[in-house]
């Protein structure tokens, strides 16, 4: 088999490259065009929310940790933009600065509760995530703040059919391959996931590295509460969290090949696992599947490709076969 | 002049829930020294050992390296301080490369960013200064065999400037050949200047390696010795405070081979080929090889975790078709394996919960005579424990064996196969067990035992079976000579 040879990334963007000829096909053989301005648009609007909760989410999953929270901070984040700017261009950047700052706190609670207190990721980031929701439907019944019309254009504009938005969530994801690749931190993360016993051991300060995937997560979020922001011109909680964006992070970054189990993967693999979702709902909208086919349909394709990961890790890692099924001695060296 | 030890550690005392495990041990090491610390399982060793490299801190006592005095809380400061540890069980990140793996924790940067390239180079020097020129910095730690992996470890500890480098087992994963790989590595260390403080269970390794050998039982400090001063005789015996005879049993009076328990016949898979074995009632036959040869294979094809794709197997006359543990299970083959830790034991779980493990995934009927009989098992075994309610992860390296065995006893199987059982025991636990097989045999199992020391087959087999590269190399008579073996384990013909 030599897809098996291919390393997972190169996998997953052929993999996205056959969604996209697939859903090409389908949509023209329905009498559209997927590749017409108006479906590229749709498409890479698509990307840039989903893609920025991925981004963070990355990070923490690289590290054997989890974050539930997102769609709530993001909702937070939105929420502290609009009411910090209210409606004056000259505290666009303070409103920017004090989301990121509120985002990144949230993201340090949830650091500290999962790295200090030794909580299960997934309960830890849940309860934040709550005590967030609760907070925001009791003191905000409804929209509040108003976002100046200079920030909705980070909502609104695009060069040629590729939104703002996107091109920022592309170089934010550059930055983070560079980040993973390139300081100790990033690199410590494969290490604190892979086995935090034997990252601890080496001297890996374990703690502040799942500290900082935290805290970064939650600033990602923070981002894409600014976007939620800059598209509805004011601050909308439940629009935010209704949408379970949380669970669509999560499945982008699994289909984008990073274990759940933490220590391999990567932000290369999660932008082809947002692009993959976008052009599926792309896809689906164009062809108007109805929403529970839709719903029904994006599972299988979660399911089955996390599957075919879980095949090529089943495969006994690096044992070659030294016999063929024949019985003839394939191989008799051992590697 | 006299250099101060390089390590000097007075009067350690340690306690986990109030249970001592050491109490005030002394244990001094000079510059370029090899120190053995041998004892039997539960002795203290590992704990030393940790509280060595900061994983533990002691409750009392002074640490001194170098003549300074250090205490530390965390592995990064005795790592800072000159103690490299490389622990029995393999600290080795899969995913990262070697180069990645070695410098862990300490990336070379350059401008803040790692140096990838830096971190190639020092690899390489560093490997060719260990003498092992054929290790690619950039490959993958989970491609690496284990004697590899191994080296990787000890580079990792050289690299981070120690004087003195903890080896805890660091032949237990290896086979008899392999070990000659190891012994440069640490004449190469001490020629450097390097102290090692090595703990191992291999006593000949102990007397072919180290200067000095200080012994522990029960958590504390029996002697320290020059090993030129004592015998393996008297070391077995400050061990285990007792003398043990004759290091094999004898058969026990009653064994007879019977009928043809287990035969397999052209067996192979994509790891083994051409295997054709049989193991009679009341037969003990060992499986010899070396690392990577498809011990561990036949063992997992037997058991139906990698089936055998060709060939047949028979139980009791019977062919069957084993596609996966409760087959095997089913058919009566019982399979005690490698790695107890991972694969053996549920170890957040009781001594109880264990050992009933396997009756209650299969039994068809939970029959309360056969729940009784556990407990007999295990006190058969001599199993030393709070008591069933015990979580097995608090049992020393041996009990914990036995729990593993007594769980498969107590489903009653006609084979059971035993892979690598003495793995980590101590010398006192190891020679119960050898007496467990024996009675295995002598209740008319068929017994199919692999192990990576010679020695054992040749003591306990009634045949064995030797393994080169996923074949049957050849078959020897019990009490074949080491020669023998590993003439046919290394591919050639016996003289």
């Amino acid at each position: 088999m030599s897809l098996r040879r291919l390393d997972t990334t190169a996998l997953i963007y052929l993999a996205l490259a056959g969604v996209v000829a697939i859903g090409g096909i389908a949509v023209a053989i329905d009498g559209g065009n997927l590749f017409s301005t108006a479906n590229l648009v749709d498409m890479f609007t698509r990307t840039s929310l989903t893609g920025f909760l991925a981004l963070g989410m990355t990070l923490v999953i690289l590290c054997r940790s989890l974050d539930l929270s997102v769609g709530y901070t993001a909702a937070l984040a939105s929420m502290v933009a609009a009411t910090t700017m209210d409606g004056d261009p000259n505290r666009i950047v303070l409103g920017a600065l004090a989301a990121l700052l509120v985002a990144g706190l949230v993201g340090a609670a949830n650091g500290a509760i999962v790295s200090f207190l030794g909580v299960n990721p997934f309960i830890a980031t849940l309860g934040v995530g709550l005590i967030i929701k609760g907070y925001l439907d009791t003191e905000y019944k409804g929209p509040a703040g108003l976002v100046p019309t200079a920030f909705q254009q980070f909502g609104y504009s695009r060069i040629a059919f590729v939104p703002v938005s996107t091109l920022v969530m592309l170089a934010l994801a550059a930055a983070g391959i560079w980040f993973l690749r390139s300081t100790r931190t990033g690199h410590h993360m494969y290490a604190v996931g892979g086995n935090i016993d034997v990252a601890r051991m080496s001297g890996v300060r374990t703690k502040s590295t799942l500290m900082t995937a935290h805290i970064l997560c939650g600033m990602f979020a923070g981002v894409a509460g600014l976007l939620l922001a800059a598209r509805f011109g004011t601050g909308s909680a439940t629009e935010a969290y209704s949408n379970l964006y949380e669970l669509d992070a999560i499945a982008a970054v699994v289909l984008g090949g990073t274990l759940l189990l933490g220590g391999r993967g990567g932000i290369a693999g999660t932008v082809a696992g947002v692009l993959i979702l976008a052009v599926l709902d792309t896809v689906f909208n164009v062809m108007q599947i109805n929403p529970f086919a839709k719903d029904v349909l994006r599972g299988a394709i979660i399911i089955t490709a996390v599957a075919i990961y879980a095949r090529r890790q089943l495969s006994r890692t690096a044992r070659r076969p030294r016999f063929a099924a024949a019985g003839t001695a394939a191989d008799t060296g051992r590697p | 002049m006299s250099q101060a030890p390089v390590l000097a550690m007075r009067g350690i005392d340690k306690s986990f829930l109030g249970v001592p495990v050491l109490r005030s041990v002394d244990l001094v090491i000079e510059p370029g020294e090899v120190h053995a610390v041998v004892g039997e399982n539960g002795a203290g060793k590992s704990t030393l050992m940790k509280i060595l490299a900061g994983v533990h801190t002691a409750d009392a006592g002074t640490i001194e390296l170098g003549g300074r005095a250090v205490s530390f809380t965390h592995p990064l400061q005795a790592q800072h301080a000159g103690v490299a540890t490389v622990f029995q069980e393999f600290n080795l990140l899969p995913e990262l490369s070697v180069a990645e793996n070695i410098h862990l924790g300490r990336e070379p940067r350059r401008r803040g960013l790692i140096d990838r390239r830096a971190m190639a180079e020092r690899t390489a020097a560093l490997l060719s200064d260990l003498g092992v020129d054929d290790l690619a910095p950039a490959a993958k730690a989970k491609t690496l065999s284990v004697p590899r992996q191994q080296i990787v470890e000890i580079a990792k500890a050289m690299s981070q400037g120690a004087d003195l480098i903890c080896m805890d087992e660091p032949t237990a994963a290896l086979a008899d050949a392999e070990v000659e790989l190891l012994y440069r590595l640490v004449e190469r260390l001490r020629d450097k200047g390097v102290s090692v403080l090595y703990v191992s269970h291999r006593l000949r390794e102990i007397f072919d390696l180290c200067d000095r050998i200080t012994v522990l039982k029960d958590g504390e400090r029996v002697t320290t010795v020059d090993t030129a001063d004592i015998t393996p005789d008297e070391l077995v015996t400050a061990m285990v405070g007792r003398r043990i005879e004759a290091v094999f049993p004898e058969p026990l009076p009653g064994t007879e081979t019977g009928e043809v328990r287990l035969a397999v016949t052209g067996g192979g898979n994509a790891q083994i080929d051409g295997i054709d074995l049989e193991v009679r009632a009341g037969e003990i036959v060992g499986l010899a090889g070396l690392q990577g040869s498809g011990r561990t294979e036949i063992a997992e094809a037997v058991f139906g975790i990698e089936p055998f794709t060709r060939g047949t197997v028979a139980v009791d006359g019977e062919t069957r078709r084993i596609t996966g543990p409760r087959k095997a299970i089913a058919a009566g083959i019982a399979l005690v394996t490698e790695d107890r830790k991972a694969q053996g034991l549920a170890l957040n779980q009781s001594v109880g919960a264990n050992a009933r493990m396997v009756l209650d995934a299969n039994a068809r009927v939970h029959s309360r005579a056969r729940l009784a009989r556990i407990s007999g098992i295990l006190s058969s075994l001599d199993l030393v424990s709070r008591g069933e309610d015990q979580e097995v992860q608090y049992l020393s390296g041996g009990n914990q064996q036995k729990v593993v065995v007594a769980k498969w006893l107590a489903a009653e199987p006609g084979v059971i196969v035993l892979d690598e059982p003495t793995r980590g025991i101590d010398v006192g636990a190891k020679h119960k067990l050898y007496a467990v097989i024996r009675s295995l045999a002598a209740e008319g199992l068929a017994v199919l035992l692999i192990t990576s020391e010679l020695i054992e087959v040749i003591g306990l087999a009634d045949r064995i079976v030797v393994l080169h590269d996923g074949r049957i190399a050849g078959e020897l008579p019990g009490g074949a000579t080491e020669q023998q073996v590993m003439a046919y384990a290394t591919g050639r013909s016996p003289a």
